[in-house]
């Protein structure tokens, strides 16, 4: 299989060559910044012409087709009309928090982008704490909602804002369990190694059978939540609170927002993809030489992006057929049964790796 | 068969002593009342009542003592919906509801001078356009007689001071139209709800009264944009009634055909409407998909799809298309049967909405007769009071059909109410529409349409709820007094009694499943 390494240690050595080691690290540094953020607009711009696609197969309609062919180029189109905007500041905001906001959440969004393993040795942020970094920076997040909604100084955006704030902070503990139920398994924090074990023995949705299966259905739920998006939208809610926390926000401003949505979106698969579907590793079945030979020939990052999109269509699925929960529902979802099930779960995995009830 | 009708005359002293006897004798429901300037002999309402376990209707007609100062006892405490009935005739009228804890301008600006609907109003003392914002009124103004014979003001604040008050609207996705609910919100919990109306009022009562009758036509399709053929049907056969006109049986069935393709409509965008105030947007447009069908066939024979303009005094506008039948066959069998199968699969089944409708916003039978909820809205909470059965018109005595009741009055029930009628209305449809009789479709009528001097009043079963037209003539060729019985006043004055107590969100579930439609209130 493709790996990674090759081309990294490569420009490393290249550039130590010439340069001496802070100039390397500096370049290396801003080379792969540049990536993150370009591999972050791609996927937004992507998610964004899927997810109208997507919605409009679903509801019988065509979707954009008028800009560039198959309505390709609408949603550049749309990036540059929001780039272009002007951004309207109103006289009784917090100025200093209403503008901190969104890129309080853009970067948590970004930083939690880089946790992703792309590919065999292709990966950004990766230490032995992967998973329980990644949940921290995540949480991030859910601050520059919160002073999204107060700093606006609007009803609307308040009452959302708060919403959001008991939402994510609740769905946090049950993505915390599922993901401490797949650690138990893992036996690794770190998702290179998460992928790599992955490889070797087999995707853990696989090995984790019955609990990993629920513990997937349970993320998926849990993730759609997290994200803010419907059935669990009610932080944006548009027929009850226009538009939630950042009503108050126009062009590139809301445009973070917009994007962050999108991207944690993204990111949500990419984790299901790493912590069940087997991130980068190809589905290898022993025993088959053959098929695992051709199977060895498709690179990680097309394996990984493949599983991410099927993901995605999961929760695309699921946003486009539920209605919206109501506050009280959702909570009570959450407390009274979605964590519950999600430590029970925890517990059983436990006991079933304990006991060694799990396929290698 | 006439629909004349003669008020008992009743002094203003001894209204609401009257009134009341009236309820206890079984006359429980205020249809409608209607002020009317009689210039010489003064100011005054006419009470239309109702006995609910029959449609038996009485008036009671009661004038004002002093036309500088009018006043007359409200009625409010006796039925619910007299209250803001009587907002509106003080705001059109100036008559002072004495009692009414709440008589404030309802439609027109708060700093509006003089009283528009009275026959010598100046038009020149207001401005002809307002150039500053409108004042809203913070103060809800009671009438009271104090001991020497006065008409005392009181003014008590809507909201206190420190409460939490949320806009919803006038520009807001979830009101159905420019409409305004002050909310008061404890946390998430609504306290009290203070709707404010009129943003999109166009006085199509006052300028009926400068029109001839088929002008006045023009203006009903823009009331309740969803029950235009209804609200049209209601004035034709109240003028066609009032002439002695009696319309082919041709006409008859096209109507009751139109009427309910109307209802339909009406329901499959009172379904797309309520999915999408709940976040399902897929619902929303599989009910749009198939609303589509019906417009088309009401493109063909009417030429329009909002605004049809079909009904004329004495018949319709054209002859039904030639594809009528066919278009109308496949609507019934096959799209509406279709449709509803996939809405009760992707979301009346789901467990999202069911939690979110079961049990919210329950309204009793005592309270929807006493707020006058007709319509879907009354049959929800087991109210009978449909009037194709109640008092047939057209062509409803000659089908058979099931008024639909159910006993919970929750917002599942409103929802359901709706469902079951689009297979009601497509049945009746199914009775009507193989066997059209021949004749026809305009009776050849006088090129001024003069109404004898009189009182008339006629109604049907608009899309949501009761559609009346009260007409005063005094044999000109314009009306005297024309007043609709809006089907959706009621509804949005119901609001704050279903709503206080529960979620922010279920005020978007309640109002989505109590119907109302904006132009039909401001009229």
């Amino acid at each position: 299989m493709f790996d990674f390494n090759i081309v990294t240690q490569w420009l490393d050595t290249l550039l130590m060559s010439f340069l001496p080691a802070w100039a390397t690290v500096l370049i290396e540094c801003v080379l792969v910044a540049l990536a993150i953020i370009t591999l972050y607009a791609v996927f937004a711009i992507v998610m964004i012409y899927m997810e109208r696609k997507v919605c409009a197969w679903f509801q019988c309609r065509l979707g954009p087709d008028r800009v560039g062919p198959w309505g390709l180029l609408q949603v550049f189109c749309d990036v540059l009309k929001m780039m272009t905007k002007e951004i309207v500041n109103f006289r009784k905001t917090d100025q200093l928090l209403h503008r901190a906001a969104p890129f309080l959440v853009v970067t948590a969004s970004m930083v939690t982008f880089s946790c992703l393993p792309w590919n065999k040795g292709a990966q950004i942020i990766d230490f032995n704490v992967g998973v329980f970094f990644f949940l921290a920076i995540s949480s991030i997040g859910v601050v520059g909602i919160l002073l999204a909604g107060w700093s606006a100084n609007n009803k609307y955006s308040l009452i959302g804002a708060m919403r959001s704030g008991a939402q994510i902070i609740s769905y946090e503990l049950s993505i915390g369990m599922i993901m401490l139920a797949m650690i138990c398994l893992t036996g690794t924090m770190s998702f290179s190694e998460i992928c790599q074990q992955q490889e070797n023995l087999g995707w853990n949705i696989i090995r984790g059978h019955v609990p990993a299966v629920l513990c997937f259905i349970l993320y998926l739920i849990a993730g759609n939540a997290e994200c803010n998006r419907g059935p669990f939208d009610m932080p944006e809610a548009e027929s009850e609170l226009t538009a939630g926390y950042h009503t108050e926000y126009s062009g590139m401003d809301f445009g973070y927002y917009y994007l962050a949505e999108y991207m944690n979106l993204f990111i949500c698969a990419g984790i299901a993809a790493t912590i069940f579907l087997g991130g980068w590793a190809a589905p290898l079945i022993p025993d088959w030489e053959m098929w695992n030979e051709i199977m060895l020939y498709v690179p990680g990052f097309v394996w990984f992006l493949m599983k991410v999109f099927f993901v995605l269509m999961l929760l695309l699925w699921e946003r486009w057929t539920f209605p919206r929960l109501r506050i009280d529902q959702l909570l009570n979802l959450e407390w009274k049964y979605m964590l519950p099930m999600t430590m029970a779960l925890l517990v059983v995995m436990a006991i079933c790796v304990s006991f060694g009830f799990i396929w290698n | 068969m006439s629909n004349q009708i003669n008020p008992t005359i009743v002094a203003a002293a001894e209204l609401h002593a009257t009134l009341a006897s009236l309820k206890a004798e079984g006359y429980d429901f205020l249809e409608v009342l209607t002020g009317v300037d009689w210039g010489e002999e003064g100011l005054g309402v006419v009470y239309s009542l109702t006995k609910t376990a029959t449609g038996e209707m009485t008036h009671v007609k009661s004038v004002c003592a002093d036309k500088d100062n009018p006043y007359l006892d409200s009625a409010c405490d006796l039925w619910a919906v007299a209250g803001i009935y009587e907002r509106e005739a003080y705001d059109f009228y100036g008559i002072k509801f004495l009692n009414n804890p709440d008589c404030r301008r309802v439609f027109l600006r708060e700093d509006w001078i003089g009283f528009p609907f009275r026959k010598d109003y100046d038009e020149s003392q207001n401005p002809e356009f307002f150039l500053e914002s409108e004042p809203i009124s913070d103060k809800a103004v009671c009438f009271t007689l104090a001991e020497d014979g006065k008409v005392k003001k009181t003014e008590t604040p809507i909201f206190g001071k420190n409460d939490y008050v949320v806009n919803i609207g006038p520009q807001h996705p979830s009101t159905h139209g420019v409409l305004h609910f002050r909310t008061r919100l404890d946390g998430e919990t609504v306290t009290k709800i203070d709707a404010h109306m009129g943003y999109i009022h166009r006085g199509i009562e006052k300028l009926s009264e400068g029109y001839a009758y088929p002008q006045c036509l023009a203006l009903t399709d823009r009331m309740d944009y969803l029950g235009a053929m209804q609200t049209r049907h209601a004035l034709c056969m109240c003028v066609e009634q009032a002439l002695g006109i009696e319309v082919s049986d041709r006409v008859q069935v096209i109507r009751t055909i139109m009427d309910e393709l109307q209802r339909i409509d009406s329901h499959l965008l009172f379904f797309s409407c309520l999915a999408q105030d709940l976040g399902a947007t897929t619902a929303f447009l599989y009910g749009f998909r198939d609303r589509e069908e019906i417009l088309k066939i009401f493109e063909k024979t009417c030429g329009g799809r909002l605004i049809l303009n079909y009904n004329m005094i004495g018949g319709v506008a054209y002859d039904l298309h030639p594809d009528f039948v066919k278009d109308v066959h496949r609507l019934i069998d096959e799209v509406i049967p279709h449709g509803l199968k996939e809405y009760h699969e992707i979301f009346t089944g789901n467990v999202i909405f069911q939690t979110r409708a079961k049990g919210v916003g329950v309204l009793s039978k005592d309270d929807v007769i006493s707020y006058g909820c007709t319509g879907g809205t009354g049959r929800a909470s087991g109210w009978h009071c449909d009037l194709r059965k109640l008092r047939p018109y057209a062509a409803y005595d000659r089908v058979k059909f099931n008024e639909i009741t159910f006993e919970e009055g929750d917002s599942m029930a409103r929802y359901m109410v709706r469902m079951k009628e689009i297979e009601e209305s497509c049945s009746i449809i199914r009775q009507l529409i193989d066997n059209i009789p021949e004749g026809s479709i305009q009776e050849k009528m006088k090129p001024f349409i003069k109404v004898p001097e009189g009182t008339y009043y006629s109604a049907v079963e608009g899309s949501r709820g009761i559609l009346g037209v009260y007409l005063e003539s005094k044999g000109d060729k314009t009306p005297y007094r024309l007043h609709y019985r809006s089907t959706g006043l009621p509804l949005v004055n119901v609001m704050d009694k279903a709503c206080c107590g529960h979620l922010l969100a279920d005020l978007i579930t309640i109002g989505g499943t109590i119907d109302y439609i904006i132009p039909d209130v401001d009229r």
